[in-house]
């Protein structure tokens, strides 16, 4: 059996988020087979990312096990990350896992962003009981990708990948 | 890799795989073309991306201070969060500073090892915050501000301001709403919490002017659509801090903010001077001796 270097870096997973995969978050960008080696593509979620060391040497070990001696990791900036390219399949894990994956992107508008006062309009369903009446608890949460909410029937906390 | 106990895995350097430690970090930017756009003055970019980077950086060690001083845990990790966004938006800068000045100085030369005078931060950043209310009118200030800057600089003919810009719009929109939503629940809350934040924005107001005067460079890499002439933003900022402020129920500053001297007209005294062209209060000193420190004795060192 064939294991193509595409197949390999598919496999590895976010050091922060071990049930998923670096694909089901969509910062794997692209994956290149050339003479000379494996040119691996990834984008950060967040600016500051913390973990974007860890993955890089996470995917040159994963490749290098499967025989990919020569592999390079390159950062993509642009076009910026969203929520939106979070696979189906990375939205069910995160549900699976209790936390609630992120609906659509907000679609920016022309003109400059809107501010937002006091309660946001955001329906998310708690991942334990699926009940719809929740609350923001705290915009920011164990990592800039997550916030912490509640939900007000089963009273459970529960974390949230904020659409951006 | 499985390790023994937390300490062995701190300290395995057998690849390059550290996290939030030490120096020598890997390049930020690896893989992102680095060409310039053409016709643009190396040395004027290299000097713009230090501008807007180093204000992420001082904003974003101001931010760290705060850590374990917060009212509640759940602003911890806000103000935590925070910082972390503007420090990776710095070290793209910085790096975009290094590579366009061709010196061979990286993201930590440039963080580490320049001295106040060197920093081109607005003076805002650097300003230390006396209790909880000046830091979320503050952040209110300067988050409404780098957000209407990133935003217009995603449309920058660099593409690597442009890509920062882009991804900094959506970080800085949280951070914008944190601290308006801060402002509004003190100056709308007690009579304690509505004075105490009245007189944070009057304490903050000052230096509001700086943000909008544009530096030579700014202007002329405006000129050639690569930067953001600052005094665009003006109109939309000052939207954002009145729908602020009358929900608020704050008054805006009767007094107009200090229109400081205009780069290079020669006044570099530090009564007009500006962070733009060096001129730094005391502040920026004591936030670097702390931030620099360690990495000044221990040159090159991992840890």
């Amino acid at each position: 059996m064939v294991t193509t270097a595409a197949e390999v870096a598919a496999t590895v997973t976010d050091p922060e988020l071990p049930f998923l995969t670096l694909a089901d978050l969509g910062i794997l960008r692209d994956v290149r087979e050339t003479d000379d080696g494996v040119e691996v593509t990834i984008t950060p979620t967040y600016s500051g990312c913390p973990a974007m060391g860890a993955i890089e040497t996470d995917l040159r070990r994963a490749l290098h096990r499967a025989g990919y001696e020569r592999a390079r990791v390159r950062t993509s900036l642009a076009p910026a990350w969203t929520t939106d390219w979070i696979s189906d399949e990375g939205k069910a894990k995160l549900a699976a896992a209790g936390i609630a994956p992120p609906g659509p992107a907000p679609q920016r508008r022309q003109g400059p962003v809107p501010l937002t006062l006091g309660i946001r309009d955001d329906r998310v369903a708690c991942p334990r009981c699926g009940a719809g009446n929740t609350e923001r608890l705290a915009a920011f949460g164990a990592t800039a990708c997550r916030e912490l909410r509640r939900c007000l029937s089963c009273r459970e906390p529960f974390e949230h990948v904020k659409e951006i | 890799m499985s390790f023994d106990d937390a300490y062995q895995a701190l300290t395995d350097h057998d690849d390059d795989a550290r996290w939030a430690y030490g120096t020598g970090f890997s390049d930020p930017l690896a893989g992102v073309p680095t060409a310039l756009p053409e016709g643009v003055d190396a040395g004027d970019l290299a000097a713009y991306c230090l501008m807007i980077g180093d204000d992420a950086l001082v904003m974003s060690h101001r931010l760290q201070q705060w850590v374990t001083r917060a009212p509640e845990l759940e602003d911890e990790m806000a103000i935590a969060n925070i910082a972390l966004d503007l420090l990776g938006q710095a070290r793209l800068l910085l790096t975009r500073a290094g590579e366009a000045e061709n010196s061979g100085r990286d993201e930590d030369a440039l963080a580490y090892l320049r001295d106040p005078e060197d920093f081109r931060n607005v003076r805002l950043v650097e300003r230390v915050d006396a209790d909880f209310a000046q830091l979320v009118v503050r952040l209110l200030v300067f988050a409404t501000w780098r957000l209407a800057l990133l935003d217009r600089m995603a449309a920058s003919r660099d593409p690597v301001l442009a890509a920062i810009g882009a991804k900094g719009v959506k970080e800085v929109a949280y951070h914008r709403d944190y601290a308006a939503g801060w402002v509004v629940r003190l100056g709308d809350g007690t009579e304690l919490s509505h004075r105490r934040v009245q007189d944070a924005v009057d304490h903050v107001w000052p230096l509001t002017g700086e943000l909008f005067v544009p530096h030579e460079v700014e202007l002329r890499l405006a000129a050639s659509g690569v930067a953001v002439d600052p005094s665009s933003l003006r109109e939309e900022c000052d939207a954002v801090f009145a729908e602020v402020l009358r929900v608020a129920t704050l008054r805006r500053p009767e007094s107009p903010p200090l229109e400081a001297a205009r780069s290079g007209d020669g006044d570099q005294s530090r009564a007009g001077g500006r962070g733009r062209d060096g001129v730094h209060g005391e502040e920026l000193t004591e936030i670097l001796n702390e931030m620099q420190g360690l990495a000044r004795a221990t040159q090159g060192g991992v840890w």
